[in-house]
């Protein structure tokens, strides 16, 4: 800065900021508006695919452990039991299902990573984009099995694939 | 006062609430329009919106938080210091207006000198500063006060050169007599804008306004706070009521900084007298009381957007890069302004 | 008997004597000085201790450490897929490059090759993170010098990014999308030319920046001759990055290794500066960003169709071997050295990451500049802590 003060360069970043102030100054339906999104007020929708919570479809689930076992954080707990089921063809013999007594997903702990949902054989845990549960306390954060069944009201339908992509509609 | 004949009792009271609306009335202005507002939209965001409608009670908001928090003091610090330092730094802004005019007739001290007692007063926030740093007992802050000191009495110089090209372009230092010399005045016989002194002391307007970025630690002169480095500089270790007040003083010393400006180069609180048919501030009329100030408050927030936009938009000096700026080109230049000014001022 | 002489003599020793005293309690020698942990400039809890005199330092040492979680013990008790997700949070600001040479590694152990759409896709999805993480750096950049207004247009912009990465893999940072063999899935519909736009606006941010910050000259004289790193030392000091490459070096491991990864597919440039000051280091990165845009755009163009999968088996078992990949990272070059036994997770994971070697030159580079120049340095040295402390 000594010696020659050069102006173009200071300029341009005035003229920047300039820009960008009359920019945010310019009502929305003209193009301008600021980039913020005034939350509680206004709400962005999350993308389809959004990690926001996992939710529980407690018919598909046979206690296999594989979702409990391969969660990083170990947040899952689960604890069936067996039961006889009356059989499929009449004259059959009874058939030993589980059913499932607990299955808690501890979201304090949880690490969205979705290698439940990804692991599980049987379509029984599903993404939902909702992100408003937080909680005053933290032990409320652990969702139980019913809770956890409400959440499949918000899970959305799989996106389409891109052009090109293989299969159609994999979740 | 005006026409009406107070006791010295009131007249001093009402000087004393006066000023302190001068003052504070600016402070909070430049800090709700431009640091909250401007800022946020020349960042593309929208700024403070939840306090009162679009914010507007955010400044009180924060008054408030301000002041219901701890006084925490360090241990090792100086107490009497510690505490005095950010009262210094602002009975330094309430001195300064004291002398500015906001009308024919409403100032609240008029005296020849004003001039020179407005840039001896500005120095006395250096010292407030300085102890600031020092009693904190914090070597960031130390750091902080070290460069404050350097960097403020640096930029003195260049300011108090600037203003003399004024004085000797008005031939005086009554500073109700600068803003006459410009209204009445006349630019090569014409007298349609009066003679506002930016036109013919641009370069001492341009030196004025940087040397005030500079004695406000705005940046890109804001080496003392730098709150990338010094996280506040001599400011760190004060918290709650303190920190309010230096924050005020900050504010309050840019609005009245930015209305001296307006006096010395803009014409201050008048329009060009002959818009209106007067010839000597005696002419004028008393509306012009009423009018003066809120003239004076549209140029000192022209003013403060000018300062303010140069903060939001440029990274910083480093000391010596700054301290090189002020002695070798700012101070030459100065002088060259003078020398010329008083040259074509005995020629014309 | 007191005389002119006499009283003359006494009051010199008591000058000398409070000089003295003045000098050990003013510790005239030197102040040391913690830059950090808690410190608005280091990007985390990164603590530098630096002996001054005056404003200049003598002496400087990084202290890092406060932020390790342990990753490489974790990793010893976890499975590949659970590792996948582990190290996505060691840089968290360009997360999915993390991935990346962690899951080639584990592919080279399996001797499998991930289909040419998923290596187009996790190209991709790699120089969007490269994006995203330079371009919060230029926003940095701008606060740590005291420009306070790139910051915001840095993140406004890095939104979109983040918004893309979201729309593709579920995650905004830690999109956990590669897996052994391929991706988790597919892209969305309207992906690609959502994000020839988004590309578009990134541009138009890097001319921004170029105006705001590059072509001022307040920030030219805060960089220009500031903390030369000749390309000798560099070298020595294991930097890697943009650190190299601003010293002069040609070296990109994106164009010197055959990585199963699509960057010898597209044409693009890859940019160095003779100077090796500050200014070179953060000159050399803004074009880099410009550059993943362009390479985006390209790979978006020529991406093949087919399977996202290869043909692994469900419960995937590496073999037995040790394995080394490392990738030009957005800070810098990334490296896993992978030993597996045949288990379902690792037997030990060794992680070069860039930041560590980044920070080793601090000592050196940092002897005899000034407090404020320390800041533009390490601003321009650019680490993570995450990545430093893993």
């Amino acid at each position: 800065m000594p010696g020659k003060p050069q102006v173009p360069g200071l300029m341009k970043g005035l003229g920047v900021t300039l820009k960008t102030l009359t920019k945010t100054m310019t009502p929305k339906r003209m193009g301008g508006g600021a980039n913020t999104v005034q939350y509680p007020h206004e709400k962005e929708a999350p993308p389809t695919r959004a990690r926001g919570v996992i939710a529980l479809r407690e018919d598909n689930c046979t206690v296999c452990m594989l979702c409990a076992r391969s969660c990083p954080d170990w947040c899952i707990y689960i604890e069936g039991h067996k039961e006889l089921a009356p059989p499929r063809r009449a004259g059959g013999a009874p058939r030993k299902v589980n059913k499932v007594d607990r299955f808690d997903i501890d979201y304090a702990l949880c690490m969205y990573c979705g290698i439940c949902v990804e692991v599980c054989p049987f379509d029984a845990l599903f993404w939902s984009p909702e992100y408003e549960y937080s909680e005053p306390r933290i032990a409320d954060l652990l969702h139980d099995k019913d809770k956890l069944g409400e959440w499949m009201e918000t899970v959305p339908e799989a996106p389409d694939l891109e052009a090109g992509a293989d299969k159609k509609g994999k979740k | 006062m005006i026409g009406v004949d107070v006791p010295y009792w009131a007249q001093s009271l009402l000087r004393v609430l006066g000023g302190t609306v001068a003052v504070l009335l600016p402070a909070g202005t430049i800090v709700y329009l431009f640091l909250f507002k401007m800022m946020s939209f020349m960042q593309s965001r929208l700024g403070p919106m939840e306090a009162g409608p679009y914010g507007s009670m955010q400044l009180f908001a924060e008054v408030g938080k301000w002041l219901q928090k701890e006084d925490i003091q360090p241990q090792k610090a100086d107490k009497q210091i510690f505490k005095l330092a950010p009262l210094i730094v602002l009975v330094s802004t309430f001195l300064l207006v004291a002398v500015v005019p906001f009308g024919p007739d409403a100032y609240f001290t008029n005296f020849d000198a004003g001039v020179f007692y407005m840039l001896a007063v500005s120095s006395i926030s250096t010292l407030g500063i300085l102890i600031a740093g020092w009693s904190s007992a914090n070597k960031y802050s130390l750091l902080g006060g070290l460069r404050a000191a350097g960097q403020l009495i640096a930029y003195e110089l260049p300011m108090v050169l600037a203003v003399l090209g004024v004085v000797i372009q008005a031939e005086t230092m009554n500073m109700q007599g600068i803003v006459e010399r410009q209204n009445a005045g006349e630019i090569f016989g014409w007298n349609g804008l009066g003679n506002p002194y930016i036109l013919t002391q641009f370069i001492g307007f341009v030196i004025f306004m940087i040397a005030v970025q500079a004695e406000l630690t705005q940046t890109p002169f804001d080496m003392p706070i730098a709150e990338s480095e010094l996280v506040s500089g001599y400011m760190t270790e004060y918290s709650g009521f303190r920190f309010l007040i230096f924050f005020i003083a900050e504010f309050a010393t840019a609005g009245v900084f930015a209305l001296i400006a307006s006096v010395l180069f803009l014409g201050g609180w008048g329009v060009p007298f002959s818009w209106f048919g007067w010839h000597t501030i005696d002419d004028v009329d008393d509306w012009m009381n009423i009018g003066g100030p809120l003239i004076m408050l549209t140029k000192m927030l022209v003013l403060t957007f000018l300062i303010m936009w140069i903060r939001f938009s440029y990274p910083r000096f480093r000391e010596d890069q700054l301290q090189r700026f002020a002695w070798k080109v700012l101070i030459p230049l100065a002088l060259l302004n003078i020398m010329v000014t008083a040259i074509l001022k005995v020629m014309f | 008997m007191t005389d002119l002489a006499d009283r003359q003599k006494l009051s010199y020793i008591a000058a000398q004597a409070a000089d003295a005293r003045l000098n050990v309690e003013l510790e005239t020698e030197g102040m040391t000085l913690n830059i950090g942990p808690q410190h608005p400039a280091t990007h985390g809890t990164l603590r530098i201790i630096v002996r001054l005199d005056g404003e200049q330092v003598v002496w400087a040492e990084p202290s890092a450490g406060y932020m390790h979680r342990g990753y490489e013990k974790l990793t010893e008790v976890r499975t590949f897929p659970q590792v996948t997700t582990l190290i996505n949070r060691i840089d968290w600001l360009g997360s999915f490059a993390n991935e990346v040479p962690f899951i080639l590694a584990a592919e080279k152990l399996m001797d499998i090759e991930a289909p040419p759409r998923a290596q187009w896709i996790r190209t991709i999805l790699f120089e969007l993170s490269r994006i995203a993480n330079v371009g919060l750096f230029l926003g940095d950049l701008g606060v740590q010098l005291g420009a306070i207004t790139p910051v915001f247009f840095a993140f406004r912009d890095r939104e979109y990014v983040l918004n893309l990465i979201e729309a593709a893999t579920g995650g905004r940072f830690h999109p956990n999308f590669d897996r052994i063999g391929g991706l988790k899935d597919d892209l969305p519909a309207g992906w690609i030319t959502e994000t020839k736009q988004v590309m578009k606006k990134l541009r138009m941010f890097c001319d921004e920046m170029d105006d705001l910050l590059f072509g001022n000259e307040i920030f030219q004289s805060r960089l220009r001759g500031i903390g030369v790193i000749p390309a000798d030392v560099a070298k020595q000091y294991g930097l890697s990055g943009a650190n190299l490459r601003a010293s002069g070096v040609d070296w990109d491991l994106r164009r010197d290794q055959t990585l199963p990864m699509a960057w010898d597919k597209v044409d693009w440039k890859v940019w160095t500066h003779p100077d090796g000051d500050c200014f070179a280091r953060c000159w050399v990165r803004l074009q880099e960003t410009r550059e993943a845009t362009k390479i985006v755009d390209q790979l978006l163009d020529t991406l093949p169709s087919g399977p996202v999968m290869a043909k692994v088996p469900r419960i995937i078992k590496v073999p037995e071997g040790e394995a080394w990949v490392s990738t030009e990272n957005p800070l810098g070059e990334m490296g896993y050295y992978v030993v597996s036994k045949g288990d379902l997770g690792p037997f030990r994971v060794k992680i070069r990451s860039a930041s560590f070697n980044n920070i080793s030159i601090v000592p050196w580079v940092l002897r005899g500049v000034y407090v404020p120049d320390v800041i533009s340095i390490l601003a321009s040295l650019y680490f993570i802590l995450g990545d430093i402390d893993r």
